[in-house]
């Protein structure tokens, strides 16, 4: 029973991360209607844009911040420089926009970094938490920070004006343009907040994954697995669906014989096809009816 | 009486196709105007030409001051609201928020709730579904929260697109009493584009009739009304 408890919570704390993945691959997939490829990518680099701020002596949380501000202008960056110019390009013409900006992070990452692992610090401390042996503080940490941030996103987008037209431009394009809101603008904004999201998760995570270029490869596809499992078109099944897989990945890994530690990804990639197969719009996702 | 929008000379292109061949008229403030025509006319052309929806060429004037070359967003800061075709409802938002949204280029947050509760007064049934989806909401219903929306703006200028569309003759009729209303009483000018030319006729005060992207006919809509020959030919009632 210990052993089920403790799985499903250590579940849980990396559901957070492929739930935050997921939300960032959600918003910018409402956004333009494309799978950002490179949003583990752009995470990895975030992380190591902290990493690099703590080498130079600032603070953990100081350098949190400031990866925050510099992930989302970065964001709005990407999308105004590669994306914008795109938006009525076909489908592959974008993917190939994706593969190319996952590959130039991956590279400018290895470049500047090189590809050797490195340490990553926890604010947290990786001490059991509460005293208790089923979860560590960092772990506690993980899901704590991720509530308080889908919190801040919930008020955000239910609450504000400037939500209210985030999600009026993503649902009806051109109704949002004819009430006055600058949709492309809304867009940009979009990929800065998802790139923010994106680098939470990369910097909850790297501790323990530790720090490389390649660091967030598993981290997206799980993220994927999420956001299929949830529902493309709906952001809190995103979130959901980023604890179910956290959950059943460690579960899986744990009772079913042979599967272990180097059979969860292809579970997750499992997930994803079943899913794609029995219920194609998700958990909580619409169905799409076009009138032809 | 002053002009508020003056067209001149529009033309209209999807792609190589012309679907209005220099089209000009005008509307006077506070007016109630309608653009009649058969299906594939220019009526809906000439509405999303204003709004910088579509290629176009030629003058659009509004108070004087040119909208060619300007965003659709920044076209509905000059308050024209334009109701489209199909209602552009934001379906999955409830209807409070597609009020909220139809006011979200103003600032005053009191003077928007209390346009709110204004809409409220003028569509009941808006209030009665305050909190549901507005996806849940009938075509008539829909249609009403799409004209509550466009007002939220405080529009001085309204372009409605087929507002009839698909909705029961005894809905219709509540519809074009509340559109004649606010004409009236709120000094909103109307731009109305129909198919339902007798209905359309009875409330307006001045018409414009389209045929394949050319205006064959003008003038007050009470003489057009009474001109058989005109109603026969172009309007068929």
């Amino acid at each position: 029973m210990e052993l089920f408890t403790n799985q499903v919570l250590a579940g849980i704390a990396t559901g957070a991360i492929y739930a935050c993945m997921a939300l960032a691959v959600v918003m910018i997939y409402q956004a333009i209607d494309h799978l950002n490829f490179a949003q583990g990518e752009m995470a990895m680099f975030s992380t190591f844009i902290s990493w690099q701020l703590m080498q130079w002596g600032v603070s953990y949380w100081a350098a949190f911040l400031m990866t925050l501000a510099f992930s989302f202008v970065a964001g709005i960056a990407i999308e105004r420089i590669l994306f914008k110019p795109l938006a009525k390009a076909p489908v592959l013409t974008n993917v190939a926009g994706f593969i190319a900006l996952f590959a130039i992070i991956n590279s400018s990452a290895g470049l500047i970094w090189d590809f050797t692992i490195k340490q990553y610090p926890t604010p947290f401390g990786s001490s059991p938490f509460l005293g208790s042996q089923l979860i560590s503080t960092h772990q506690a940490g993980m899901i704590g920070v991720t509530v308080l941030l889908l919190l801040g996103l919930y008020f955000f987008f239910q609450y504000t004006r400037i939500g209210l037209a985030m999600r009026a431009a993503a649902s009806v394009p051109e109704s949002a343009r004819l009430v006055g809101i600058n949709t492309s603008w809304m867009i940009a904004l979009g990929w800065g907040m998802a790139t923010a999201i994106g680098s939470i998760a990369g910097m909850l995570i790297a501790p323990v994954v530790f720090l490389e270029p390649n660091m967030m490869g598993g981290v997206l596809i799980y993220g994927f697995a999420a956001a299929v499992l949830g529902g493309l078109s709906s952001p809190f099944g995103a979130v959901v669906g980023g604890f179910l897989v956290g959950v059943f990945e460690n579960l899986a890994g744990t009772y079913i014989p042979g599967v272990g530690n180097e059979l969860k990804l292809p579970i997750a990639l499992a997930l994803i096809i079943s899913v794609l197969v029995v219920k194609p719009a998700g958990l909580f996702g619409r169905h799409i009816v076009k009138r032809v | 009486m002053t002009t508020l929008l003056n067209v001149k000379d529009l033309r209209a292109y999807y792609g190589q196709v012309q679907a209005l061949h220099g089209l000009s008229f005008s509307l006077n403030e506070g007016s109630l105007v309608t653009l009649l025509g058969a299906n594939g006319a220019g009526k809906t052309t000439t509405l999303r030409a204003i709004c910088n929806m579509v290629r176009s060429t030629g003058a659009i004037e509004f108070e004087g001051k040119p909208l060619n070359n300007r965003s659709t967003e920044s076209i509905v800061r000059f308050g024209i609201a334009h109701v489209p075709q199909g209602r552009g409802t934001f379906t999955t938002m409830t209807v409070e928020e597609n009020l909220q949204l139809g006011a979200i280029t103003r600032k005053d947050s009191a003077g928007i709730v209390s346009d709110i509760e204004r809409m409220y007064a003028h569509f009941p049934v808006l209030k009665q579904r305050h909190t549901q989806v507005a996806g849940t909401l009938s075509g008539g219903e829909q249609q009403m929260l799409a004209v509550a929306r466009a007002l939220m703006l405080r529009p001085r200028l309204m372009l409605l697109d087929e507002p009839s569309f698909g909705l029961a003759p005894l809905v219709v009729r509540d519809l074009f009493g509340i559109l004649g209303k606010i004409n009236r009483e709120d000094k909103v000018s109307i731009l109305v584009v129909e198919q339902n030319a007798q209905l359309a006729l009875e409330l307006a005060d001045q018409a414009y009739v389209i045929e394949t992207g050319r205006i064959v006919m003008s003038g007050k809509a009470k003489d057009i009304a009474n001109n058989e020959e005109i109603r026969k030919s172009y309007l068929g009632y």
